[in-house]
């Protein structure tokens, strides 16, 4: 069945998305759209980008066969698409680049963001300092204590790290304080958001500059498989840009498509990011999307052991995909990734990010109940050195239990 | 236009409205304030909701918020508030001041059942800019309510136009970039901009965002109809919170001391 083109031209998909902001930034949205347009139908700005992909951050990734793994895990191949190399550690940085290419493209010599753990801040900083452009990240007072080392690898960079004490001080809050900051230097000065998510052309622009992940998956796979396509592809969702970025080339495609949630402690219990799974409709951060809620509308904080899904709202086209059909989503506990994490550190030698875990638990799920020809493709979204310390806590608290 | 709108649009006055937060100390100082603020002049009132995420406004507005939470004022509650000041003898026009996902959640159309059960005149919702407004804006025009919008510098001139054009209850300009929040100083230009906006409006237009001292508000006088003061009244408010629960004769008399020492001196 042919899908709608999403978004429309209010920046719609279906229900969802749209610009829930004050008056005083909505020409700032409609200046980005144009200058995005602009941007993307222009060669030299396309062939710039993915020049900038390949000779800073080291694009293509390879797509990595996880042989061990996979057997272990019985049932279908598992490969792994490899985020965790990019420049940075991360797919942020994918979508960094090309914002602050359009930043400088527009002339904005500013730019802000926010963050949660501290990876979209690290990727701002990075393409800060290497456009020259300055950089404040704001980041929440209990963020800022978890994180220190992303913290100082900012400052480092050259940014400045603002402590967002409003709220539960964290990354809902440092959005809310990066909209503001916004609002109050809409005249000259970019914001770079770091999901797929807030009032459009936000959450286009990001699934615009995080495709390569999907299109290079897709002629990689077929390449290595005779022209055929995966039986399966899976992605962690907070926001969800990588999710997005990884299902693009293949949502017209008849293959199966997974987005993993966080379930936290369990998704009948208080502590979990399971925005999709037990979420309402409603606004956050300028778009209309599904998110977690008291019944009155206020908003409610999320929990996942993984910093960059915890997030209580989710991108609008990801609420469009959940509510068509197109993309199953499902939710995979912290004990599931951290599990999923150790095999995969054990069998392949690689140490992917608590986020990414996610994805790497619910595809040794999904693999088992598959046949040997058939192939699942993971999007490993970055490296997991940033949660080396949550883990050394996490094994030592284990002990403690034991 | 009902009769409050009516006044308040025919008043010879600079016109003097008020932003308060419900709950903020608590239910019963919420109505006393509204009386008291009426008693210095005000010409309509903005009562405010509390939300988890307030982006339009700045600090001392969140914090009035997180008060008014902590009272579990809803906007439910919010709306029913306004019948007992209605109750108690307020006559000026009352506007409900709310993020769009608390009325998303509530209901338009039960909001819209409500505010009329209840003596609602005008509805302002911060984070709906008119590009996403038609729903909610054909609702209000049914059930007699002004859905109240803002302009900001930023509004490029035809969309400057046609806002004061359609302009319902008053037309709301936003000072100066930024969220809410006391402010010293102004940018240049914001008197053309003001006069912009009174080319076209048929309806009072009304400066906000920043204002907390009398010599600032004098400055508007020429180029609007009125003025919006939020922060510097929340703040008082904020420093009279345990007199506001405990001895709110005394807190209440001081409280309409400060706003009138604010007020141009003709408007009470």
């Amino acid at each position: 069945m042919p899908t709608a083109i999403v978004p429309d031209h209010r920046g719609r998909y279906g229900d969802f998305g749209g610009k829930y902001v004050p008056e005083t930034i909505m020409f700032a949205l409609e200046e980005l759209e144009k200058s995005f347009e602009e941007a993307i139908n222009d060669k030299e700005f396309q062939k710039q980008f993915q020049n900038e992909l390949a000779v800073y951050s080291g694009r293509p990734t390879p797509l990595t066969l996880a042989e061990r793994l996979s057997e272990v895990n019985g049932g279908a191949k598992i490969y792994l698409k490899r985020e965790d190399l990019n420049h940075t550690g991360a797919h942020k940085i994918n979508n960094a680049i090309g914002q602050a290419l359009l930043a400088v493209r527009m002339g904005k010599k500013k730019i802000i963001a926010e963050t949660g753990a501290g990876q979209h801040g690290v990727a701002a900083a990075t393409v800060a300092a290497k456009y020259g452009l300055s950089c404040k990240v704001y980041m929440g007072k209990e963020d800022i204590r978890r994180q220190a080392l992303n913290v100082f690898r900012m400052k480092l960079l050259g940014a400045e790290v603002i402590e967002v004490t409003s709220g539960s001080q964290t990354l809902k809050d440092a959005t809310n304080e990066a909209i503001r900051e916004w609002v109050a230097s809409v005249e000259d000065t970019f914001y770079l958001i770091g999901s797929a998510v807030g009032p459009h052309p936000y959450p286009k622009m990001v699934k615009n500059f995080q495709q390569v992940i999907g299109f290079e998956t897709k002629d990689q796979f077929i390449r290595e498989n005779e022209g055929g396509l995966p039986d399966a592809v899976v992605a962690c969702v907070g926001g969800g840009s990588n999710a997005i970025g990884m299902f693009a080339p293949f949502i017209e495609k008849d293959v199966p498509l997974y987005g993993v949630e966080a379930a936290g402690k369990g998704v009948e219990t208080n502590e979990h990011a399971a925005t999709l799974s037990k979420g309402t409709n409603g606004v956050i951060h300028g778009s209309l999307t599904k998110l977690l809620q008291t019944e009155e509308g206020q908003i409610t904080e999320p929990y996942s052991i993984s910093a960059g899904l915890d997030y209580p709202g989710i991108g609008p086209e990801h609420a469009y995909l959940h509510e068509t059909g197109r993309v199953k989503y499902e939710a995979v506990t912290d004990q599931e990734s951290l599990e999923a994490l150790q095999s995969l550190c054990l069998n392949e030698g690689i140490l992917c990010a608590l986020e990414s875990a996610h994805a790497v638990a619910y595809s040794l799920k999904l693999a088992k109940n598959m046949s040997k020809d058939e192939a699942v493709v993971v999007c490993l979204s970055g490296r997991g050195d940033k949660d080396v310390h949550t883990l050394m806590e996490k094994a030592e608290g284990g002990n403690q239990h034991e | 236009m009902n009769k409050r709108w009516r006044a308040f649009h025919n008043s010879a006055d600079y016109r003097f409205v008020p932003y308060i937060m419900a709950g903020d100390p608590c239910e019963e100082a919420t109505i006393e304030l509204s009386l008291a603020l009426e008693d210095c002049g005000a010409a309509a009132l903005e009562l405010g909701v509390p939300y988890s995420d307030p982006l339009a406004d700045g600090p001392v507005i969140q914090r009035a918020g997180m008060r008014g939470l902590k009272q579990q004022m809803n906007l439910e509650k919010t709306i029913k508030l306004v019948s007992k000041l209605r109750e108690r003898g307020l006559k000026i026009p009352v506007i409900i001041f709310t993020y769009y996902n608390l009325l998303l959640q509530l209901g338009e159309n039960r909001f819209m059942s409500l505010a009329e059960e209840n003596g609602v005149d005008g509805l302002l919702v911060p984070d709906l800019p008119y590009e996403e407004s038609s729903y909610l804006k054909e609702m209000c025009s049914v059930y007699h309510l002004a859905l109240i919008s803002l302009v900001a510098p930023t509004t490029h001139k035809e969309k400057l136009n046609k806002l004061s054009k359609e302009a319902e209850g008053f037309l709301y300009c936003i000072s100066s970039l930024g969220v809410t929040g006391v402010r010293s100083d102004f940018r240049d230009g914001l008197n053309d901009f003001l006069r912009a906006a009174k080319e076209n409006a048929a309806v009072p237009v009304l400066v906000g965002f920043g204002l907390s001292k009398r010599n600032q508000i004098e400055q508007f006088e020429g180029t609007s109809d009125g003025f919006i003061i939020g922060s510097a009244i929340v703040q008082k408010i904020e420093s009279l919170e345990n007199e506001l629960i405990n001895n709110r004769e005394e807190a209440i008399r001081e409280f309409k001391q400060f706003v009138e020492s604010m007020l141009p001196v003709y408007s009470s």
